[in-house]
Parts: structure tokens; C-alpha cells; sequence
């Protein structure tokens, strides 16, 4: 197939980027997005151009390094799919595609497609745990949970931190991300001492890094690799209120 | 100078070794650890635990990652499970059997001390991450479920769905981040190291490369910890992230760490088949699945390009169930990956190239039903799907092995500390535990193994006993190595050459597979010994990397960590060279039997062959720790 690429690129944090074209000509459809960026940078260097920065580790859907917003979606047109494990046999011979980084205050543009999303560490070093150390636990078995109760945690547990949902949101709100770690606890026993000081300290870290607020329209849980739900913000925000009202002692 | 090793294994009765090691060993007053700092580099599963653990005993913690976050580190990438002795299910299992399963399927080339001690503690990590809220599949009664897993005949493997190492990650990052928020671990995001910095004979710090400014940095400590991760990505294509590298360790190793066993590689027998020369890397397909499925290629070499599904019972061959009837297609990761091998030899192969073999579902399917199936292994199908745009609901999957870990790292003793005092490696990085073959779902149990339970024990012994002066990054030993580093740094921006390094990291990789991969011989390894160099003197002459050193370079990055693999490649190939033996991973053509099951030589062969850096690459100094078998009787590993 042969393609025409607009890629953001920007030298650092303090210069203004701009798109710039690309031709990607003879690609595979057996690509994956990424090796085709691959193929394109090979190109370019082989034309004196310096390659195209963008995170990349795992190349299988886990590590959530992988983030490029691709024609206006976070991470391309592939439902419940990472960029890394987006194929080129979506896309057409012909195609404009345009590649940008994920843009939102708090995920400040290191280079071209890279953003810095430290922020999200700092909100779970706030609460993201549960504060136990190391040694003197009980046996596994000690506390039986659920089946159901572990599926739930589970699914929450699964966000992969690629901030898809932030680079969704019209708001820049990064309630998912911290709502699927809030419901992971909440839905555990081991989780329930903390519950409320987790909730508000969390929150209260997301708000300090200048991600917005939610207000229900879900393109976060459309955009989500990992397709977790919104009930986790639901979850959340009744644990919030509850806390709120009651105080973190109870 | 000939170095001697003593791997200070303790001696007495097996089962009490651990705990009296611990007896003895030297602790550091609570009051006095806060004066102590430790430099953490890597933060997977062993570096994450390991910082968290230490932190919380109270050491200044200085933890270091080249990824954006810690959460990213690849041990996140593991499917399938963690093995633990618990015994839950009344199967038979104990310490012992994990323990002895560990050795066997090593191929006898692990020490007993460090297995045992591993087999012991593996109970507690299950325990402590239940504790800290890693969601491991439960039964409907609430307690946690098993699943059995290549190489064992009891169910001793923890699980989260298809996602087990990355829930464990996120547990030890929770851990860590919890040590970061209260200010007891200082992380250090998108740095690299590049050098390690050796005073008066010990490891005192280290060179990092700030990835985003290009910042060249130094850091002082009173010991120093490799949490690195292993070298699998020699081979350009490997299951291993794109940024996994041999670099860490192997700037440790030419500065006199010793090497042990570079050449033991797992190649992993259930990875998605290669498709095409733009592939950047492998996926691999969780062992997990031939737990269900069932591994066949055709009878006859005319039906390879036929639809699988029009292939009847009688003309397909499963292999693996023929071959070794007891543990069918749940053998060994090593003995998988040569039974595909062979089978693709014979031209048996199926798919692109005739590199491939079906792991098939159908018969899963039809006695448990398409939902159970999903319930197991969903996500995984729907991974191979993307990427094959083939659904194994429907047609068998196509696998084949590919190199996925590295059983070989820098040498430790039992205090998992390496030749040169201070200086501690732990999981993937060091070479302790898993002989020549790793047994699946146990590079989990190793990393917090490590992390959580050992090195916190030991390292406080060499704090308390090390008796150097504190060292402020001010001595010329930090200078010079963060020269050297710069001018490295330099160099490989001043060649303006034609090629990129990717372009000479395949180039290797395909060299090393070719020749030092699933099956080496001496003639191919010398091959690969002759071309090397060449290779290297062309990377040096023609690379070409743009841009500057003061920002944020890719192709600069990648360029230093293939430059270490240019060199690394040689001890590697010289290291399987020698070893005129076959066992576990490392499989000598000229040394098997006749039905070509790998042949040991346990008369000359068993020892750890740790290589000192003699500043000739196709030279280095081989010297041997004989491994002294106490308890098991080494015995040919027979999975029939």
C-alpha cells in the first residue's frame, strides 16, 4: 500500500511543533502501525532526516508506552487495541493519516510524539497502593474473595496507564485512570482500610495536575485499550462523596 | 590474574541452609540504615521489589529506569503465572518437588542452594502479593486457583488471567510508589545507565544518560544494585520490548564483573510465526495455552499448504503426545522448541516459509465448550487475531519458538553479589537460579524472589561489613567513567557513516540466530566468531547517527545499546563454543543421541563457566565454579 503520513513533530518541550508530510510508499499490510513508523524513519535517515521520536517498548498491547493519536483517535480505529497492535490491513491504499501525540495540559510534549505523563506516577504515589510492607502477610488462602468480587477487581486492575483516555476526553480528565485503580481496591478486602483516604488523595492530585473533570460522555471507555468501563468512575465518585461526607477515619 | 569464586553456598542439610545463612549473616542497626543509600537500576519485578523492600527497612533509596515510568519495565509483559509451593490443590506438591522440578528442568547446572532457597521462599511472594491487592484468579469458594504449567506434573502456578506479570508489576510498583510518595525512594525516569564507577575495588556508583536532555550524570553510593533484565534482544528479533538491552550489565562486566553462562538462552516453543522482513519483534503466546490445545503438523510433507481443518485425525501427526506419551504436549519449554524445530527440518513446517507448527483448539473446544475456551484464553486469541487476522476459534493458531529469555547474566554468590564487592544483580540481570533452562512461570517467582526476600537480607550483610569510607561523586573515578561515557556518547555521533543501527542490530541478530540460536555446532559458532568483528569494525566505521547529543535522541540510544551487543556477541558465541555438551537451551548439534534428545557431559561439563573481560572480546578468561550436587542424582532428563 502506499500512504501519506502528517506527523507532529516538535524538537522540545518549549519549541512549537508543526505537521510534517511523509510518503509511505510499498507498505504491508502485515505491518504493525509502529513497524510501518519504523520502515518510514529507516527511510528518512537514509534522506538525512532525523527519525521520528515516539514511545514504544512492548509492542504487545501491555506496556502502555505506546500512545499516538491516529486520524483524531487515541491510539487508531481499532476498537479494544494499543497502536503497537493496530495493523496496517485497516487502512486503505491511498490513505491520509494523520499522527498526532496526546494532547492535554498535564501530558506536556517532550519531542515529535512524546509526552511526559509523570503526572499519572504522582497520582498513584499518592494513594495508588495499599500500605502494607514487605514480609508478615497472611497466608493467601487467610481471606477467601469472591469470584465475582476478584473478576470485578480485575477488570479494574487491567488499565495498562497509557492515557488514551485523558487524550480522549474534551476535558482532559484522567477519572478512568484513576477510577480503575480506586474500584481494583474497592472490590478487594485487602483494599477497604484505605478506601476512603486512597479515593480523596488520589482525586485530589489529579485535580493538582490540571486534568479536568468528568462529565459523563464516555470517550474515554470508547478509546480505552483495555475496554474498561465507566462504572468505575460511578464507583468512584460514590466512594468520593461517601468520603467527603464521613471523613477518611470511617 | 586469576580470579577464584567462592559462591559462598552454605553447607548442612538443604532445607535448613537458608535460615541459618540468614542467621549469620551481619545486620545494620535500624538507626544506622538511613545513612546507607543503595542504587537501584531497573525497576521490573526484581528492581521494583528490591527498591520498595529496602526503602521500607529504611536504606536511602536511589532507583533508576530508562522507560517513562517504572510500571513499564518488561516483566509486565508475562502471561502466563508464578509458581509457588503451596500446595492447595493436594497434588502432591511440596518445597522439595519445586525444588527438585527446578534442577531437573535446569538440566542439573543451577546450584542446589540457590534453587532450594527459591523453592522456599516462592510461598511468602504468593502471600505477600495477595496482601498488597494483585487480583490472582479465584475459585467460586474464594480461594485461589492453579493451573499446571510446561514441566510439571502438579497445579502450582498462580495466575491472572493472561496478564500475570503485569499484575504482579503493578502490585511491586504500588509498592515502590508508595516508597516514592513518602520520599524514602528517589525515582529517576528516562535514564539510562551507561557505566559503572569502581573505587578502591567496589562499586560505588554509577553514569546514567538523562534520555530526554542528554544530560551525562553521575551518582554515589554505598553499593550498587543490577536489576537490568536479560540480553535476549542479541538476536534483533525476540519476544523481549524493543528497548530491552544487554548494556547495563555488560559495562559492569568491562569493569570486571564476571559473565556466567551467556550462552544458556531460552527460545520460547508458542510465539506468533515471523511474517515478513519488517518485523520488529516476536509475540509470544502464552505456554498456558498447551494446556488445551494440541500441537500437530501433517504426516506427509504434501498436505503443509492444505487448510488445516481438511487435514483428517489420521493424517496428522501430534507429535509431542507420540514422542514423550507422559507429559504429551506439556514438555519442557526446551524440548518443545526442538521437537518444532525438528519438525520444520523434516519439512513437516507449516505457513509463511514452512517455519511454523498448529497448536489446535478444536478438541478443547468440543469437551469444554467455546465459552470455557474464552474464559481461559480470550485475551490471547484475541491478541493472535490482530495480529494474524486469523481466529484460532475457528483455524489452529501457527506457532513457533523464538528467543524469549536469557538464563545467562553476570555472576553472583548466594548473597547475590557479584565478583566485584558491592556490586548486586538480581532476576533476569544475574545467572543464579534456572541451570541451562527455565522452567514456565518461574522468571516471576525468581524477580520478587530476589526483590522482596533475599537481596534485602544480604546486601545489609555487605553494608555492615564492607567497611569503606563514603564515597560524594567527587573522586576522579567518577569523573574518568563519566568521560569515557561522553566520549563514547561522541563518537558514536561523529561517524556519519550510511547505515542505522537498526539495520546492523538485524544484521547481527540474524548472524547470532543463524548460527548460535536453537541449534549451534562448531562449525557455525565459528562462523559467527570470524564475522563479528568485522561486523563491529563496520558499525564503527559506517553508522550513521543525526541529531545531537543534548536532546532527546532515539537513534542515538539505539546505536549505544547495539554497539554493546557488537561486543557482547563474541563472549556469547565463545561461551557456546566450549561448552562441547548439550543441556537445556543450549543444544549442540554434535552432542545428541540417536532419536536427538540433547546429551549432557557431566564429567567435564558441570560448572558455571563465568568469563572475566580481558580487553580482547574473542578472548576472555574462562574460569569454573563447580557445581557440587548434594541432594539429587543427575540423571538424563526424560519427559517420555
Amino acid at each position: 500500500m502506499n500512504l501519506t503520513l502528517k506527523i507532529w513533530r516538535q524538537k522540545d518541550k518549549a519549541t512549537p511543533g508543526k505537521f510534517e508530510t511523509y510518503k509511505a510508499d510499498d507498505i504491508s499490510p502485515d505491518m504493525s502501525f509502529l513497524e510501518m513508523l519504523d520502515v518510514v524513519s529507516e527511510r528518512a535517515q537514509q534522506n538525512g532526516q532525523e527519525p521520528c521520536a515516539f514511545d514504544h517498548d512492548c509492542r504487545e498491547g501491555i506496556c502502555g508506552m505506546c500512545s499516538l493519536v491516529i486520524n483524531g483517535v487515541p491510539h487508531g480505529p481499532e476498537a479494544a487495541t494499543t497502536t503497537c497492535q493496530l495493523h496496517m490491513r485497516k487502512f486503505k491504499d491511498g490513505d491520509v493519516i494523520v499522527i498526532e501525540p496526546w494532547r492535554a495540559a498535564a501530558f506536556p510534549v517532550l519531542r515529535d510524539l512524546v509526552v511526559d505523563r509523570s503526572a499519572f506516577d504522582r497520582i498513584q504515589q499518592k494513594g495508588g497502593f495499599v500500605s502494607i510492607n514487605t514480609g508478615g502477610t497472611p497466608d493467601g488462602n487467610a481471606l477467601p474473595i469472591s469470584k465475582k468480587e476478584a473478576d470485578l477487581a480485575m477488570d479494574a486492575a487491567s488499565c495498562i496507564g497509557c492515557g488514551a483516555c485523558v487524550a480522549a476526553c474534551k476535558n482532559a480528565s484522567a477519572m478512568l485512570f484513576v477510577a480503575a485503580k480506586v474500584s481494583q481496591y474497592a472490590h478487594l478486602p485487602q483494599g477497604q482500610a484505605e478506601r476512603s483516604r486512597r479515593v480523596l488523595a488520589m482525586m485530589e492530585q489529579h485535580d493538582a495536575e490540571g486534568f479536568g473533570s468528568c462529565t459523563n460522555f464516555g470517550e474515554c471507555e470508547a478509546v480505552c485499550p483495555k475496554e474498561i468501563s465507566v462504572r468505575v468512575i460511578a464507583e468512584m465518585n460514590r466512594d468520593y462523596l461517601r468520603a467527603t461526607l464521613v471523613g477518611t477515619d470511617a | 590474574m586469576s580470579i577464584s569464586l567462592d559462591s559462598k553456598s552454605p553447607t548442612g542439610p538443604l532445607a535448613q541452609r537458608w535460615d541459618k545463612h540468614k542467621f549469620d549473616l551481619k545486620l545494620v542497626n535500624p538507626a544506622n540504615k538511613r545513612k546507607f543509600k543503595v542504587i537501584v537500576v531497573g525497576t521490573g519485578l526484581a528492581g521494583g521489589s528490591a527498591s520498595a523492600t529496602l526503602a521500607e527497612l529504611g536504606y536511602d533509596v536511589h532507583a533508576f529506569c530508562f522507560q517513562d515510568s517504572p510500571r513499564r519495565a518488561h516483566s509486565i509483559a508475562a502471561q502466563g503465572g508464578i509458581n509457588a509451593a503451596k500446595n492447595y490443590q493436594n497434588d502432591g506438591d511440596s518445597v522439595y518437588r519445586l525444588f527438585y522440578d527446578t534442577i531437573k528442568g535446569g538440566d542439573y547446572r543451577a546450584r542446589e542452594s540457590n534453587v532450594y532457597r527459591l523453592a522456599q521462599v516462592s510461598t511468602s511472594i504468593i502471600d505477600q502479593c495477595v496482601a498488597q491487592g494483585v487480583p490472582f484468579a479465584r475459585e467460586y469458594g474464594g480461594n485461589l486457583s492453579n493451573r499446571s504449567f510446561g514441566g510439571a506434573q502438579v497445579s502450582r502456578t498462580f495466575y491472572a488471567r493472561g496478564q500475570t506479570g503485569q499484575q504482579l508489576l503493578l502490585g511491586a510498583y504500588s509498592a515502590l510508589s508508595r516508597q516514592i510518595g513518602l520520599g524514602s525512594v528517589k525515582m529517576h525516569y528516562r535514564s539510562e545507565m551507561l557505566d559503572l564507577v569502581m573505587v578502591n575495588g567496589h562499586a560505588r556508583g554509577i553514569v546514567t544518560r538523562d534520555l530526554v536532555s542528554g544530560k551525562i550524570e553521575t551518582w554515589a553510593a554505598d553499593a550498587v544494585v543490577l536489576a537490568t533484565g536479560g540480553y535476549g534482544n542479541l538476536f534483533f528479533l525476540s519476544t523481549n520490548a524493543i528497548g530491552s538491552n544487554v548494556t547495563a550489565t555488560w559495562r559492569a562486566h568491562k569493569r570486571g564483573a564476571l559473565f556466567a553462562n551467556p550462552c544458556y538462552t531460552q527460545i520460547h516453543p508458542t510465539c506468533i510465526p515471523v511474517s515478513g522482513d519488517h518485523q520488529s519483534k516476536l509475540t509470544l503466546m502464552s505456554e498456558s495455552l498447551r494446556n488445551d490445545g494440541r500441537v500437530w503438523v501433517p504426516k506427509n510433507k504434501e498436505d503443509v499448504a492444505k487448510d488445516p481443518r481438511q487435514i483428517p485425525e489420521e493424517k496428522r501427526d501430534y507429535y509431542l503426545e507420540r514422542i514423550y506419551p507422559s507429559f504429551g504436549n506439556l514438555v519442557p519449554r526446551d524440548i518443545a522448541s526442538r521437537a518444532a524445530k525438528r519438525m520444520c527440518d523434516e519439512g513437516k513446517g507449516v505457513g509463511p516459509g514452512g517455519l511454523g507448527v498448529y497448536l489446535d483448539f478444536s478438541d478443547a473446544i468440543k469437551r469444554i465448550g467455546k465459552a470455557a475456551v474464552a474464559d481461559r484464553y480470550g485475551n490471547l486469541f484475541e491478541m493472535y487475531q490482530r495480529i494474524t487476522d486469523e481466529s484460532p476459534y475457528e483455524v489452529p493458531m501457527r506457532i513457533y519458538p523464538a528467543v524469549h529469555y536469557t538464563m545467562g547474566g553476570l555472576w553472583v554468590d548466594y548473597n547475590l553479589m557479584s565478583n566485584l564487592p558491592g556490586l548486586h544483580v538480581i532476576g533476569e540481570a544475574n545467572f543464579s537460579d534456572h541451570g541451562a533452562n527455565r522452567l514456565g512461570a518461574s522468571a516471576l517467582m525468581q524477580g520478587l524472589a530476589d526483590g522482596y526476600f533475599v537481596l534485602p537480607y544480604t546486601i545489609g550483610h555487605y553494608l555492615a561489613t564492607s567497611g569503606q569510607k563514603k564515597v560524594t561523586g567527587d573522586e576522579p573515578e567518577f569523573k574518568a567513567a563519566a568521560d569515557d561515557v561522553k566520549k563514547r556518547v561522541s563518537s558514536l555521533l561523529s561517524i556519519k557513516g550510511k547505515r542505522s543501527p537498526t539495520s546492523f542490530h538485524r544484521e547481527l541478530g540474524k548472524l547470532i540466530w543463524d548460527n548460535a540460536g536453537m541449534a549451534r555446532n562448531a562449525k557455525g559458532l565459528q562462523a559467527a566468531l570470524d564475522r563479528i568483528p568485522s561486523l563491529r569494525e563496520e558499525f564503527w566505521g559506517n553508522l550513521n547517527v543525526l541529531g545531537d547529543g543534548d536532546s532527546y535522541n532515539v537513534a542515538l540510544e539505539k546505536a549505544g545499546r547495539v554497539a554493546d551487543f557488537m561486543e557482547f556477541a563474541e563472549l556469547f558465541c565463545t561461551d557456546a563454543l566450549q561448552r562441547e555438551e548439550s543441556c537445556g537451551g543450549h543444544f549442540r548439534e554434535e552432542y545428541q543421541s540417536e532419536s536427538g534428545e540433547a546429551e549432557r557431559n557431566d564429567d567435564q561439563f558441570t560448572y558455571v563457566a563465568a568469563w572475566n573481560y580481558t580487553g580482547n572480546y574473542g578472548k576472555p578468561e574462562l574460569i569454573k565454579e563447580p557445581l557440587i550436587f548434594d541432594e539429587v542424582h543427575l540423571s538424563t532428563r526424560s519427559y517420555k
